[in-house]
């Protein structure tokens, strides 16, 4: 009875984090068809926010700082979204109805990500933010210009360089004279450490079992994120634009829904959900600047095996990859398959995490040979659905 | 001109000539049509200069198969004795394995660049293609009965079984492009006959990608792990790291280079590469039109991966290491890049980028290690928003018209008449007030 309960919990535990982290993907995917490579980076990004928001909790004294989770999940919300708005605005907007460019150049955003999370100190701060203020501040001063068509290239032949030799020169002059001060990176290519508050390391004891408080707090993170999605598609106007683009993104259109505001809301609340995600993940161990990598993957097959378009797909898909593979992983069924040795020898072969993934995989590829368009596919009469 | 001679003539003229009709009749049996028009049918235009003659093909074959000869032939006994004087001997190594990668490259340019699948899993058949060739070193120098030396260190016994047929070495070089072939037909038949495409077929085999990596990861006692497999001391008798036989890797290469230039650039010339051509464009037409695209795309796909495989061993035989980082996520899309900065759909442009971006490479992280991610994330992000057609697109399309805006020169202009008709040129000038450039 304990072993089903501990099979049943730690499923749960390993889905909810898959869906929380498969969450935004499954909003951005299901609306626009755009597979966001770098929502693995959003989640770090999150995560790093956490880090950051523990740290300055830390300087205000004990019964503070023991609640810096409660603020971290707002701000690592933001932040992120903030940076998938920038990416919706910057990059994803342009590759619309070309899937597969989307995802090699969010790949690139992604690459950009991680190696400016381990490099990022404030002379690169402060170079960005220069060149930011020069050349949108000369483009917004320009583009009011009546003839800004057609010096158009001219401007950009002449800011563009003009304003990256100042923010670099700038950038070299400040590391000469502040030296260390400022050329240090902020957190470096190792792994930073987020400590869970107090009041959520221990666990809750059920007779044998034992249920670590951080598990059961990302269970009910997820818990909350879902039924805020839920809330927000079904109860709000924005909500329900949000649903009918995804049906039919022509004829919302054409209705007066102002699609281009629909997809960067989306993609922005896409990214925040991968925030929230990146601070739960950082309650389960440590943060490094390629811990995006690893969520990617899984987070993708949660999205295939659920189906597009309809969260309840995600939903079932993250538990029941998260309790298969612990059951694999853990290798659960032993005691059940012991009669048979050369199924008992087989599923050993696959009792570690990893390769309990690749069992996994051929599961799914099974899986989709019953359901090719995942569980809970959007019925529809187009060829291309 | 007779009435009758003018419509015989446009019969004729109507006729194209094809070579052989395929059609299915309902009852699924195929029957062929023979030519219908042979070659002397073909009408004769009065008056009418055709600027290219008609057949000329093989002609131009052979110019282009001389061409790629005297490439490969220069590449291989000029440039090593050039790098050499200017001091930059180790760059040849650098470019044999360089080349070795434009093999993968032109396996992705025909599934991405021609068929339109954008695999992220290559690097499982590369390295499938490098353990199988290092599997074969590993077994070659030992005496009868001996194991390699990592399985000692892991307590295994006995050779596992799947080790066997490494000793032989023809079994090896059939393996090489046999085991990444069937792997990806097998992938890619249970995956394209339910239809599926586009981005999820990508996940999938990015999936597959991280599944494999997993798997030789772990399994210590049959592929040493996270170390892979390194130190070969023979190769069909030859010191596996002497000058001379890296020189003979090299120059095997530009060869193997050299012939699947030429046997990519036969698939896509004919019917074959139409009908990939086909697929990618619409696929659900050419579903439409009775052929079956699956059967064409398990093929294309095991085609690409045989490459790659072949690609693997050449490229470990000369880096003298095969791990499973080959398997690496990063890696695989890497090689989706250099196609596309090359150009996709252009057999050259898959060879000119896989070579271009591993410079740069090199050059980059040996100078600046921490730019490398930062540049090529730039990349990815320049080339699929700006340069979607890569370089050799762009130098077909757009490059004499840029360069003569550059220095200046007027256009050619397509329609000389709508330029000088005031009519027009007031309508353009209105609405570029109003809209703007439009673009």
């Amino acid at each position: 009875m304990v072993e089903f309960l501990n099979v049943i919990f730690s499923g749960i535990s390993i889905g909810s984090v898959l869906l929380i982290a498969a969450l935004g993907l499954a909003v951005v995917f299901g609306l626009m068809g755009v597979i966001n490579m770098a929502h693995g980076e959003l989640i770090m990004l999150g995560a790093y926010t956490t880090f950051v928001v523990q740290n300055v909790f830390k300087g205000l004294g004990s019964p503070l700082s023991e609640t810096y989770i409660i603020l971290a999940i707002p701000m690592a919300f933001l932040v992120t979204a903030l940076v998938g708005l920038l990416l919706e605005k910057g990059v994803v907007r342009f590759l619309y109805g070309r899937p597969l460019e989307t995802l090699l150049a969010t790949w690139g955003v992604s690459l950009i990500l991680q190696q400016f999370v381990r490099s990022v100190n404030w002379v690169l701060v402060i170079g960005i933010t220069l060149f930011c203020l020069l050349f949108f501040g000369a483009w917004w001063v320009v583009s009011r210009r009546p003839d800004f068509d057609r010096i158009r290239n001219l401007f950009f032949t002449i800011m563009l360089p003009l304003s990256a030799a100042i923010s670099a020169v700038v950038g070299v002059v400040l590391a000469q004279t502040y030296k260390l001060a400022v050329t240090q990176p902020w957190f470096g290519a190792q792994n930073v450490n987020v400590t869970a508050p107090k009041w959520l390391q221990g666990g809750l004891n059920i007779g044998d079992l034992r249920l670590p408080y951080t598990r059961l707090f990302i269970i009910f993170l997820t818990i909350l994120c879902v039924a805020g999605i839920y809330y927000f598609f079904q109860r709000t106007a924005w909500g329900l634009r949000i649903r009918a683009v995804t049906q039919n993104r022509s004829m919302s259109s054409c209705l007066g829904i102002p699609t281009q505001k629909v997809d960067a809301l989306t993609f922005a609340l896409g990214s925040g959900l991968a925030g929230v995600a990146g601070c739960a993940i950082s309650l389960l161990g440590s943060v490094g600047p390629n811990t995006g990598q690893n969520y990617i993957v899984d987070t993708f097959m949660v999205v295939v095996v659920g189906g597009v378009g309809k969260l309840v797909g995600s939903i079932v898909a993250a538990l029941a990859i998260g309790t298969v593979s612990y059951i694999i992983g853990s290798n659960a069924l032993a005691p059940l398959l012991s009669p048979i040795p050369p199924l008992a020898d087989f599923f050993g072969f696959f009792a570690t995490t990893s390769m309990a993934k690749v069992m996994v995989f051929a599961l799914i590829i099974v899986f989709l040979q019953v359901r090719p368009a995942g569980l809970f596919p959007q019925k529809g009469r187009t060829v291309d659905a | 001109m007779k009435k009758e001679e003018i419509k015989a003539n446009t019969q004729k003229i109507y006729h194209f000539p094809r070579v052989r009709k395929r059609t299915e009749n309902w009852q699924g049996k195929e029957t062929v049509v023979e030519p219908v028009a042979a070659k002397d049918t073909v009408p004769k235009f009065q008056g009418l200069k055709l600027k290219y003659p008609v057949y000329t093909k093989h002609k131009s074959i052979l110019i282009e198969a001389g061409i790629v000869g005297a490439i490969a032939l220069i590449t291989i006994f000029l440039i090593p004795p050039l790098l050499t004087v200017v001091g930059q001997a180790f760059r040849v190594g650098l470019l044999g394995r360089f080349l070795a990668l434009a093999i993968v490259a032109l396996g992705i340019d025909l599934i991405w660049g021609y068929t339109g699948m954008l695999s992220l899993g290559h690097g499982v058949f590369f390295a499938l293609g490098g353990y199988a060739l290092a599997m074969h070193l590993q077994l070659a120098p030992l005496e009868p009965g001996r194991l390699p030396e990592f399985m000692g260190l892991y307590g295994v016994h006995e050779l596992p079984w799947f080790w066997q047929p490494f000793y032989s070495f023809p079994l090896t070089i059939i393996g090489i492009i046999i085991i990444p072939a069937l792997l990806a037909a097998l992938l890619g038949y249970l995956v394209f006959r339910n239809r599926i495409r586009g981005v999820y077929f990508s996940i999938l085999t990015q999936a597959a990608t991280i599944v494999f990596f997993n798997f030789f990861n772990g399994q210590q006692k049959l592929f040493n792990g996270t170390n892979g497999l390194t130190n070969y001391k023979t190769f069909l008798g030859l010191e596996v790291n002497a000058p001379q036989t890296q020189f003979l890797f090299y120059a095997l290469t530009i060869i193997l280079l050299a012939l699947t230039y030429g046997f990519c650039r036969w698939l896509t010339t004919g019917r074959f590469g139409r009908l990939l051509v086909a697929i990618r464009d619409d696929e659900s037409r050419v579903r439409f039109s009775g052929y079956n695209p699956t059967g064409f795309k398990v093929l294309v796909f095991a085609i690409s991966a045989g490459l790659a495989g072949i690609a693997g061993a050449l490229y470990t035989v000369q880096t003298g290491l095969i791990s499973p980082k080959a398997m690496d996520i990063a890696f695989s899309i890497e090689m989706v890049i250099w196609v596309a900065v090359g150009g996709r759909a252009t057999l050259i442009g898959a060879i000119i980028g896989a070579i271009l971006v591993n410079f740069a490479r090199s050059l980059l992280s040996e100078q600046f290690p921490e730019i490398w991610l930062f540049f090529q994330g730039a990349l990815f992000l320049i080339v699929v928003m700006l340069l979607p057609d890569g370089l050799v697109g762009w130098w077909r399309s757009q490059a004499v018209n840029q360069i003569r805006r550059l220095l200046g020169i007027k256009q050619q202009v397509t329609y000389p008449s709508l330029e000088t008709d005031p009519e027009v040129q007031q309508e353009r000038e209105e609405l570029t007030g109003k809209l703007g450039t439009g673009d």
